[in-house]
């Protein structure tokens, strides 16, 4: 008996310990991890979404309030006149967690611009496929809003890549948020840029 | 005292150098060392966690019930390869993009559990934290050896820190590109280990 208590208020102090001192760590270096994945991950994404653009989407990023969190807006001048954004959703349910999916989106007629893989801890050779090729992401190119972003086998029009169906799984569905976000948020995004 | 100290520090140099002689630890062994800087990373991640599992495991070897200690040991171990992964974003994030999932894996890493059970559960914090410091130096220099023999033969550089190439063959090498890939580095984790033991019998 002596033995069992002590055995359950050793594991438990420990895991409390190693609980509260990884939330410390972790709240320590949030900031500092946000910036490296901005200026990391975000901005070669953005740079391949919009090519030639005549502001900085970096620079002018704004905020937007939403139900569930706080959305970044990366804000676009094409060089043809016309108004884009940029904004990143995360797919749930990849292999290795979640999946980041930057999606650019041209404001004047609501079509796809085109879209990039972000943040993953995919497998190399398979899932991570969707960030190394371009291959995947290139079929949201020039793709109406309101299409449906879901895969082929679920309905939609997104071809699966093979050997990762778990991965475009979860990017279809980032795709499919984003839509979603894109509609409910589009009247305030346009007060903001105007 | 000072002697033993010394004796736990070295024979994690060449004695019980992880990959090599004990043969354990293998999994970022093999999959990283495509290049030296991702070997060298690998490798001082694995030394932060095995000192300070090392220390914490032997400053409560006499606290933690022996029925349940592999499950504190992985406790602390995950604590720590927690905090390294979550340093490594914040201040190194393209290194950890390398490393990417290997990181988070040193938990299991047997290294790590190893000397936490053979080694730190029964001796001094002192001694503890001599042991994992020389074993992972250890670890960290096998890396960069496997790495720097990969990259070499497999690319024509050698990489030490964040693409500062400070060797390069000349333009008419042809790089032998099955060496950075995964056969390779069973090749050339083989040829090393045949190496080690010639030279060691002797």
């Amino acid at each position: 008996m002596r033995e069992m208590i002590s055995m359950i208020v050793v594991l438990t102090v420990l895991t409390a310990v190693s609980g509260g001192l990884l939330a410390a760590v972790q709240s320590g270096t949030k900031e500092r991890i946000e910036i490296q994945i901005l200026n990391i991950v975000q901005k070669p994404a953005i740079e391949e979404i919009f090519p030639d653009v005549t502001n900085d989407p970096i620079a002018e990023r704004f905020p937007i309030e939403t139900e569930e969190m706080t959305l970044k807006i990366f804000p676009a001048k094409l060089s043809d006149g016309g108004n884009a954004i940029a904004f990143e959703t995360k797919g749930k349910g990849g292999y290795g967690g979640d999946v980041g999916f930057m999606v650019g989106i041209n404001l004047e007629n609501d079509q796809i611009i085109a879209a990039r893989v972000t943040t993953h801890a995919e497998t190399p050779g398979f899932g991570a496929r969707a960030k190394d090729d371009p291959e995947f992401v290139s079929q949201f190119e020039s793709k109406p809003i309101n299409d449906n972003m879901s895969l082929k086998s679920a309905g939609g029009s997104i071809d699966a890549m093979s050997g990762a169906t778990v991965t475009s799984t979860a990017l279809a569905l980032a795709a499919t948020q984003a839509q979603t976000l894109y509609k409910q948020l589009k009247p305030e995004i346009l007060k903001e840029i105007k | 005292m000072a002697q033993s100290l010394a004796k736990e520090f070295t024979k994690g140099l060449w004695a019980e150098v992880p990959p090599f002689r004990l043969v354990l630890g293998l999994c970022p062994v093999l999959a990283v060392t495509t290049k030296v800087e991702n070997g060298l990373g690998m490798g001082l991640a694995t030394t932060f966690v095995l000192v300070f599992s090392n220390l914490l495991v032997s400053l409560l070897r006499n606290v933690i019930p022996s029925k349940v200690r592999i499950a504190c040991y992985i406790v602390i171990i995950a604590t720590f390869v927690t905090i390294v992964e979550l340093g490594m974003q914040a201040f190194t994030y393209e290194l950890f993009l390398k490393l990417g999932i290997f990181i988070p894996l040193i938990v299991v890493n047997c290294v790590v559990l190893g000397r936490a059970e053979a080694f730190a559960s029964k001796n001094t914090p002192i001694l503890s934290v001599a042991d994992g410091l020389g074993i992972g130096i250890g670890f960290t220099l096998s890396l960069g050896a496997l790495a720097a023999v990969r990259e070499l033969l497999g690319a024509g550089t050698i990489t030490i820190w964040n693409g500062a190439t400070i060797f390069e063959m000349g333009a008419s090498f042809q790089p032998f590109a099955f060496m950075v890939q995964a056969p390779g580095a069973f090749v050339a984790l083989g040829l090393m280990l045949a190496g080690m033991n010639l030279i060691g019998s002797k």
